[in-house]
């Protein structure tokens, strides 16, 4: 464990159901958070990712399962004693106070001078772009500037852990970007642990150190953004993170499975002879190519310009393949599909989530 | 449409002139007129010299005429101590009002949505009996031989003289008003998001500064409302004041009622009370609202 940074936040087997519902929507939690980790919730609507947080902050007591922090257990600690702060899903920000007495609540429930209070609050003001707006009431700002009120209101207080909860679901595509590396720049400045919650893939990958991908209460893999993109443990990470294509196969042998009507080399082994796998091919891994009898051959049913690429929707052994290409192709044309062993990912066809542990030389070395 | 719906507005106003501006201008006029003595060539007269030339000329040499006058609000200051003992005492009912109807608010606020709706009927319930029903129960149970000094009498202690006192009076008015004071205060307590409190919680505060900077301030609005539909029809209650009060507890509004239905008959001088109450009462009011609003200016002066 030399390596490896002081664990910060550990949850230990957490389970929790709701009152009058029958299944649980934490099943078996187990997940290590460590000093200055940028760690992202991953995953769908309604996996349970504000509730992971809501038991972090002190808002949700688990039925089952150990809350650590720094080693020392605080299941029963009340949230106004827990170093954490919260950026809440939907704001809830103070409606009777204005933008500025909103910023400088926490500081001036821990007594904080008011001439500290104001440099403070008025810097925040000023990275979050609300300068200027400190005596407007909350009524009179539009999503976007609640949404970076209730950031600015939990960083000003310079938290030893921050709970984000999808922080940047109201901004628009431009602010999003340069809150993200604004908010990046803060967490690493600063030194803040930050959990931070999104369903936007593409943000959990540029921002995170760690991904924790969740589906139906249960994490389904833990691991650095590379992790959870070139090895998703199976079939719902694959499709999650990104398009891809996931195909039914059997392992022949170590390095050789069959899928598509072909036998392809690849990297993985370790599978039982013959074992029923999932193979994911990413679109992008994809090249197209003139048929020919080297390769997997099919017919173009759509192409779709995509800004950056062309998504091409091919009909090779009758399954739709993805691939994005900055080449477009014309529909009804054969072409070959190409792709190394090195792309294609083969998994168990047993949705068990497999744990990559997030390490700090790993994590240094990307 | 919008002119339209502009029509659908006419019949509550002219409701509203008919029954509220129309009557509030003859209270004014009332207020301010009597009926003086003048003879035929339209000369004032004292009564001593109207007595006198009725008794040389016949009723026909006098005649009365409705003139302006300020006598009646001078009459009013001589009752000034039972306004000020009617204001005191709706004082005091509001002020445990609020005191009791406060904490069982919030907390109705926050039960489980089944149990809020039981709680509610039960707050309600009562208001659907008739006042004075209500009130005379009272009297049963405060009377000398009364329910609550029976009950006391079988444990040798008492019996307490309770009806015919002020303390009487204010427990009438909290057990009539207190439903009007818990309502508008369970209103705006739903209002209170979970999520707003969570965060102030989250942001270090515990549950006192929780009441003390979210609960409270948010509530402001319920308590101005609270404390008027309380304090309003306390300060000018008759019926409590009589049939718990005895005679010996005279309110505001048992002066106004002696000068319309009593035997004191004097309707100017009614008017003129009630004038005088109506005055007092958008005074008190108007500094209730300064509590619903004077908040956010002291924030803004603190800035
Ligand atoms: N107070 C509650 N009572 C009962 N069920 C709840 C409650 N809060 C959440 N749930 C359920 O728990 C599950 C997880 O909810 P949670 O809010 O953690 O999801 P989420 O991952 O944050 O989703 P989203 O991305 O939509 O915010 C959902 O199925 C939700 O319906
Ligand atoms: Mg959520």
């Amino acid at each position: 464990m030399s390596n490896s940074k002081n664990k910060i936040i550990e949850l230990k087997n957490v389970s929790m159901t709701f009152r009058d519902s029958d299944t649980p929507v934490l099943n078996n939690i187990s997940l290590d958070i460590h000093d200055n980790e940028f760690v992202t919730l991953l995953g769908p609507s309604g996996c349970g990712k504000t509730t992971t947080l809501r038991i972090i902050g002190g808002f949700a007591t688990p039925d089952t399962g150990d809350l650590l922090f720094n080693g020392k257990r605080i299941n029963d600690v009340p949230p106004y004693k827990r170093q954490v702060n919260t950026v809440f899903q939907k704001y809830a920000l103070f409606p009777h106070l204005n933008v500025y007495d909103n910023v400088a609540f926490g500081l001036r429930i821990s007594k904080v001078p008011e001439k500290e209070i104001k440099q403070r609050v008025m810097e925040m003001l000023e990275i979050v772009d609300l300068a200027g707006f400190e005596k407007r009431t909350i009524d009179q700002m539009s999503g976007g500037q609640q949404q970076r009120i209730a950031i600015a209101r939990a960083l000003v207080n310079n938290p030893k852990i921050l709970l984000l909860d999808e922080p940047l679901g109201a901004l628009d595509l431009k602010l999003r970007k340069e809150m993200q590396i604004e908010l990046k720049k803060i967490q690493q400045r600063m030194s803040i642990t930050f959990v931070y919650v999104t369903h936007d893939q593409e943000e959990a990958l540029t921002m995170s150190d760690t991904v924790v991908v969740m589906n139906k209460g249960e994490i389904q893999q833990i691991g650095t953004p590379q992790d959870i993109y070139n090895e998703p443990v199976n079939a719902f990470v694959a499709n999650f993170i990104g398009e891809s294509n996931i195909l039914p196969g059997i392992m022949h042998r170590d390095y050789l499975v069959e899928f598509a009507g072909n036998n392809f080399d690849c990297v993985d082994g370790g599978f039982e002879e013959m074992e029923p796998v999932d193979v994911v091919i990413r679109p992008e891994d994809i090249t197209i190519v003139p048929a020919s009898d080297e390769v997997l051959n099919g017919v173009v049913e759509t192409v779709t310009f995509k800004g950056v690429h062309y998504e091409i929707v091919v009909n090779a052994y009758s399954d739709y393949w993805i691939v994005h290409s900055t080449k477009s192709a014309n529909v009804g044309e054969v072409v070959g599909l190409s792709f190394t062993p090195e792309d294609i990912h083969i998994m168990k066809k047993s949705e068990m989530p497999k744990i990559t542990r997030y390490t700090v030389g790993r994590s240094e070395e990307a | 449409m919008n002119k339209n719906a502009k029509w659908a507005a006419g019949p509550y106003l002219l409701w509203m002139v008919v029954f509220v501006i129309v009557p509030l201008i003859l209270i004014g006029v009332f207020a301010f007129t009597t009926e003086a003595p003048f003879d035929l060539e339209g000369n004032r007269l004292t009564e001593e010299e109207a007595a006198l030339l009725i008794e040389e000329q016949g009723e026909d040499a006098v005649e009365n005429k409705t003139v302006f006058t300020l006598n009646h609000l001078f009459e009013v200051s001589e009752y000034l101590p039972v306004l000020l003992k009617s204001a005191w005492l709706a004082l005091i009912a509001t002020a445990i009002c609020l005191i009791i109807g406060y904490p069982m608010a919030y907390f109705m606020s926050r039960f489980r949505r089944e149990w809020q709706q039981v709680i509610q009927m039960l707050i309600m319930l009562p208001m659907w009996m008739n006042f004075l029903l209500r009130t005379y129960a009272w009297m049963t149970l405060l009377e000398k031989n009364g329910w609550i000094n029976r009950f006391l009498g079988l444990f040798d202690i008492g019996p307490f003289n309770m009806i015919n006192t002020q303390g009487a009076v204010v427990l009438g008015m909290i057990y009539n008003y207190l439903p009007f004071m818990i309502l508008p205060l369970y209103s705006v307590m739903l209002k209170i998001e979970n999520t707003t409190i969570e965060a102030a919680q989250d942001l270090g505060a515990g549950s006192v500064r929780v009441f003390t900077k979210v609960v409270i301030p948010l509530s402001m609005p319920g308590i101005a409302s609270g404390i008027t539909m309380v304090f309003v029809p306390a300060v000018s209650t008759f019926i409590i004041s009589r049939m718990l009060g005895g005679g010996t507890n005279m309110l505001i509004g048992d002066l106004i009622d002696l000068q319309f239905l009593g035997n004191a008959y004097n309707p100017n001088l009614g008017a003129a009370i009630s004038l005088v109450l109506m005055v007092f009462i958008i005074l008190c009011m108007s500094i209730t609202n300064q509590l619903d609003n004077g908040d956010e200016e002291m924030e803004g002066k603190m800035l």
